[in-house]
């Protein structure tokens, strides 16, 4: 493969980023059409979109908001839908961390389920990336999908119409998702990790706060690094031991 | 009809709070090295979180109202089989969308 050079890896991660158009044009037309049909201007509305940037933990707000919810609850609610992004951020440190205060601060503001999970593949499929590489791919990605986010909350703030049901986009954010993990789960490691995921998603899905998944997560990376450490003992001793 | 003050308060605050979670490991560990059993759990974070996240969307479809919905199924194990065995990313989700499609047209 010829040497990549940054912009042609920026590049790269707009193209990887380009799927997720299907998932964010919908939601952010919804969250538009929503938060006006709540009362909300328009300034309000974008307010959601620019300062928070996350669709799940906006529609959990605004949703309590209009249901009459104490302020409190409706922002303790929001951000724990959100408490995942730390994940994503102690997951990125390894490689990012390097960078200046000012490209980690804007790569954290930037950081969504999509740019995390792109980033994170490439990230550990090129560990010869350069921090500057790594964040140009970040931003690439985050160029394909974020203007998006805000544009098409405004578009569906003024116009007030949701995309027709009829398209079943609600469904563009479990196979664009599913698309992306399917190819990461390379080992048993990570196969045991996902399966636990999923399994105790289900199971913890009556939970309020989305604190399912963060059970979930907590769980599938504990069962993960279990099971590599298993499979390192078994294979490391010299013992002539094949099974 | 939702208190402007309170509003404004949620939003920034909501903002703010965002922003410190994304920010809380690479902005106050940033290039400090983290202890190996760490990054070992850190290693199966997306593995973790990702397939949790879409689980309950696939088999209790907000669309369908929470009840189970073959065509959705049925397209998300075939992006699943394909990205798997491929491990392309765009065929999986083109072949998850026509088997979607496939299935609303055969089923309504």
């Amino acid at each position: 493969m010829p040497r990549q050079t940054t912009k042609s890896i920026y590049w790269q991660g707009v193209r990887d980023g380009a799927p997720f158009i299907l998932v964010i044009v919908p939601f952010s037309v919804l969250f538009g059409v929503v938060a006006t049909e709540a009362g909300l201007n328009v300034l309000e509305t974008m307010g959601f979109s620019v300062l928070v940037i996350a669709g799940a933990a906006q529609f959990t707000a605004l949703q309590l908001l209009s249901d009459g919810a104490p302020t409190a609850i409706a922002l303790i609610s929001a951000l724990a839908v959100n408490l995942r992004m730390a994940m994503y951020s102690a997951s990125l440190t390894p490689y990012i961390g390097g960078a200046s205060l000012g490209q980690r601060a804007l790569a954290a503001y930037f950081t969504v389920d999509q740019s995390y999970a792109c980033a994170i593949v490439k990230f550990e499929a090129n560990p010869g990336w350069s921090i500057p590489q790594r964040l140009s791919y970040f931003f690439g990605v985050v160029t394909a999908i974020c203007p998006l986010w805000y544009v098409f909350t405004l578009v569906g703030a003024l116009v007030g119409t949701s995309i027709p049901q009829g398209l079943a986009l609600d469904f563009a954010l479990p196979i664009t998702f599913l698309a992306m993990i399917a190819p990461m789960l390379r080992t048993p490691a990570h196969l045991a990790a996902a399966f636990v995921s999923v399994t105790m998603s289900l199971i913890f899905a009556f939970l309020p706060y989305n604190l399912g998944l963060l059970i979930a997560g907590v769980a599938g990376m504990m069962v993960g690094a279990q099971v590599e450490v298993t499979r390192e003992r078994r294979i490391a001793p010299p013992t002539g031991d094949t099974s | 009809m939702i208190d402007k003050t309170s509003l404004w308060i949620v939003i920034i605050l909501l903002g703010l709070g965002s922003f410190g979670l994304r920010f809380v490991f690479t902005g106050l560990i940033g290039d400090r090295p983290l202890p190996a059993w760490m990054l070992r759990h850190l290693r199966y974070t997306a593995v973790a979180v990702l397939p949790g996240l879409v689980a309950p969307l696939v088999v209790w479809p907000a669309a369908t109202d929470g009840t189970f919905d073959a065509p959705r199924m049925a397209a998300a194990l075939m992006t699943l089989a394909v990205g798997y065995f491929t491990r392309n990313v765009i065929l999986a989700i083109v072949l998850g969308a026509l088997t979607l499609y496939g299935g609303l047209a055969l089923l309504g």
